[in-house]
């Protein structure tokens, strides 16, 4: 394994101490905790708070500052933040008009969550949650613990973090943001495992002719397992299966997020971005807002994900509106 | 050194640091190879936070799931820390544990396990391995065995638990996304559970 890094076991603290101080006019670190809320402060507003393992970068630190986060808690690699911290950020973020908790479904996820919006009840913040489910490779049935949440949660962020910032109360923010969740797919592949730190090699073995369709962004296996196709085979593949939801329609107004896994270029994301445009469009969808980049990562990984959202004039207006991020800007 | 129950959750430490790369190694099979590391880093903490010289039982437990919960993260965190808390609460201000204790403890464990992990027997997670170990220590104090083979009774059964997590497919946690290539893989956590089991047996046996 050959990484930038000090001690594995100090990636986290660094990581965090890095970020802040190259966005100190947007984010500031907790004291002794793995929390960065914004540097202004969330007074008078519903607080939108986010958080999972850290690997995923920018997410979520990345999306503190105006227009979308308040504040966002980083767990060890790919694990889930603990109670304690989320509520420590619960308390730090609140700005007297209540908090949403935008949560990835992962069950240790909404496990420390759940924990932490009981603990901050019980003093008498206000704590609503949402859960983003995007993910298609994932069956949703009694079987599994539900779809993962994966890119679309900056979509999340994005929308719901406008409303809040427009002067949206708590009942509106997560409105809006389960509307989010109810319109937004996403499905992923990689062409190679990811490497956590601690554990010293990659997650999985991938052939050199294979590729892994429908994974998550923690290094898990995927659903199957295929030899590698040209760039616009893989985007039909996974577009298949995110239209098979009957989500999107001819003639519906689309946002288009690809997402970078970490390691893939630029180069290759606009590449299958070009395709996602011509197959939806000949579909005859209307995509009235595309974002491309490495915004929901997993590490080292080679790969992307492909997520859709479907818009109506409320949440079109919303993606539209202003956000100033270190990982997201936006006039 | 320190007191009978710091002593014993030591030993219960040692055991999963020892068996850290172990059960990151399951995990990477079916989930996000990291088990072993974050029971490891909580456990390690554990020793570092849980008072040494404190012979109130339930404390000591309470103490040792307070830790794990701030420490481990993932889901592993809020199960375990539950567990322990749970036990915690049957433990209450005892300064010694009797062999009719263990079963109310671990009843109140898996109670706590399940309610937090919203799970049942079955479905690949470390209640297939406490379920039965329960089952079979509560058998054998029922047929006049003693503490100790007892507990031999429970860690084989716990054993065989993690044996039957492989012919079974995950419905909780991150393995349920692998759907029947779940199927040949034994349960991490069923695995560290049973771990844990067998280090207080040991703890015991002296």
């Amino acid at each position: 394994m050959k990484k930038l890094i000090n001690e594995v076991d100090n990636v986290v603290n660094e990581m965090l101490d890095g970020l802040a101080s190259a966005y100190p006019q947007y984010v500031r670190r907790l004291d002794g905790l793995d929390v960065l809320v914004r540097a202004g402060g969330s007074s008078g507003k519903v607080a939108l708070i986010s958080g999972g393992g850290s690997g995923h970068e920018p997410a979520h630190g990345g999306f503190v500052g105006k227009g979308m986060l308040d504040g966002a808690v980083a767990g060890a690699v790919f694990t889930s933040p603990t109670p304690d911290q989320v509520y420590e950020a619960i308390k730090a973020a609140n700005g007297g008009k209540g908090v949403l908790l935008v949560i990835k479904n992962y069950t240790g996820d909404v496990m420390n969550f759940e924990m932490a919006a009981d603990m901050a009840a019980d003093e008498g913040i206000q704590v609503e949650k949402v859960v983003v489910a995007d993910d298609v490779a994932v069956e949703n049935s009694t079987w599994t613990t539900g779809r993962r949440g994966i890119a679309g949660t900056i979509f999340v962020h994005k929308i719901a973090g406008a409303c809040a910032e427009a002067g949206g109360d708590l009942e509106n923010v997560k409105r809006v943001a389960e509307k989010v969740i109810a319109n937004v797919r996403s499905m992923g592949m990689s062409l190679s495992a990811c490497t956590v730190p601690a554990a010293g090699k990659p997650s999985f073995d991938l052939a050199e002719d294979e590729i892994e369709i429908g994974l998550g962004i923690h290094g898990e296996p995927g659903v199957n397992r295929e030899k590698m196709g040209s760039a616009n085979d893989i985007c039909d593949k996974l577009l298949d299966k995110i239209l098979a939801e009957g989500i999107y329609k001819a003639g519906d107004r689309i946002a288009v997020l690809v997402n970078g896994m970490g390691g893939t270029p630029l180069m290759e994301l606009f590449i299958a971005n070009r395709h996602i445009h011509e197959a939806l469009a000949g579909k005859g969808m209307v995509i009235a807002k595309t974002i491309v980049g490495n915004f929901m990562t997993s590490l080292d990984m080679e790969g992307f994900s492909i997520t859709l959202l479907k818009l109506d004039a409320e949440l079109e207006e919303l993606l539209n509106a202003p956000a100033n991020t270190p990982a997201f800007v936006q006039a | 050194m320190g007191t009978k129950i710091y002593d014993c959750i030591s030993r219960i430490a040692e055991r999963i640091i020892e068996n850290k790369d172990y059960l990151t190694d399951l995990d990477r099979e079916i989930g996000d190879a990291d088990h072993g590391v974050n029971m490891a880093r909580g456990f390690q903490a554990v020793l570092e936070k849980v008072p040494r010289d404190s012979d109130d039982v339930g404390a000591v437990l309470k103490k040792t799931g307070m830790t794990l919960l701030s420490t481990v993260g993932g889901a592993s965190g809020p199960l375990y820390g539950t567990a322990f808390m749970e036990a915690g609460k049957v433990a209450a201000g005892k300064e010694a544990l009797t062999t009719g204790d263990v079963p109310a403890i671990m009843n109140a464990v898996i109670e706590g396990i399940q309610k937090r992990g919203k799970a049942v027997r079955g479905e690949k997670t470390m209640l297939d391995a406490l379920i039965p170990a329960l089952e079979a220590y509560t058998e054998q104090l029922e047929a006049g065995s003693d503490l100790s083979g007892a507990m031999d009774a429970a860690c084989a059964a716990a054993r065989d638990g993690v044996e039957f997590t492989k012919t079974i497919r995950a419905t909780k946690g991150r393995a349920s996304y692998l759907g029947d290539r779940s199927i040949g893989h034994q349960d991490p956590g069923a695995t560290s559970a049973t771990l844990i089991m067998e280090a207080v047996r040991d703890f015991l046996r002296g």
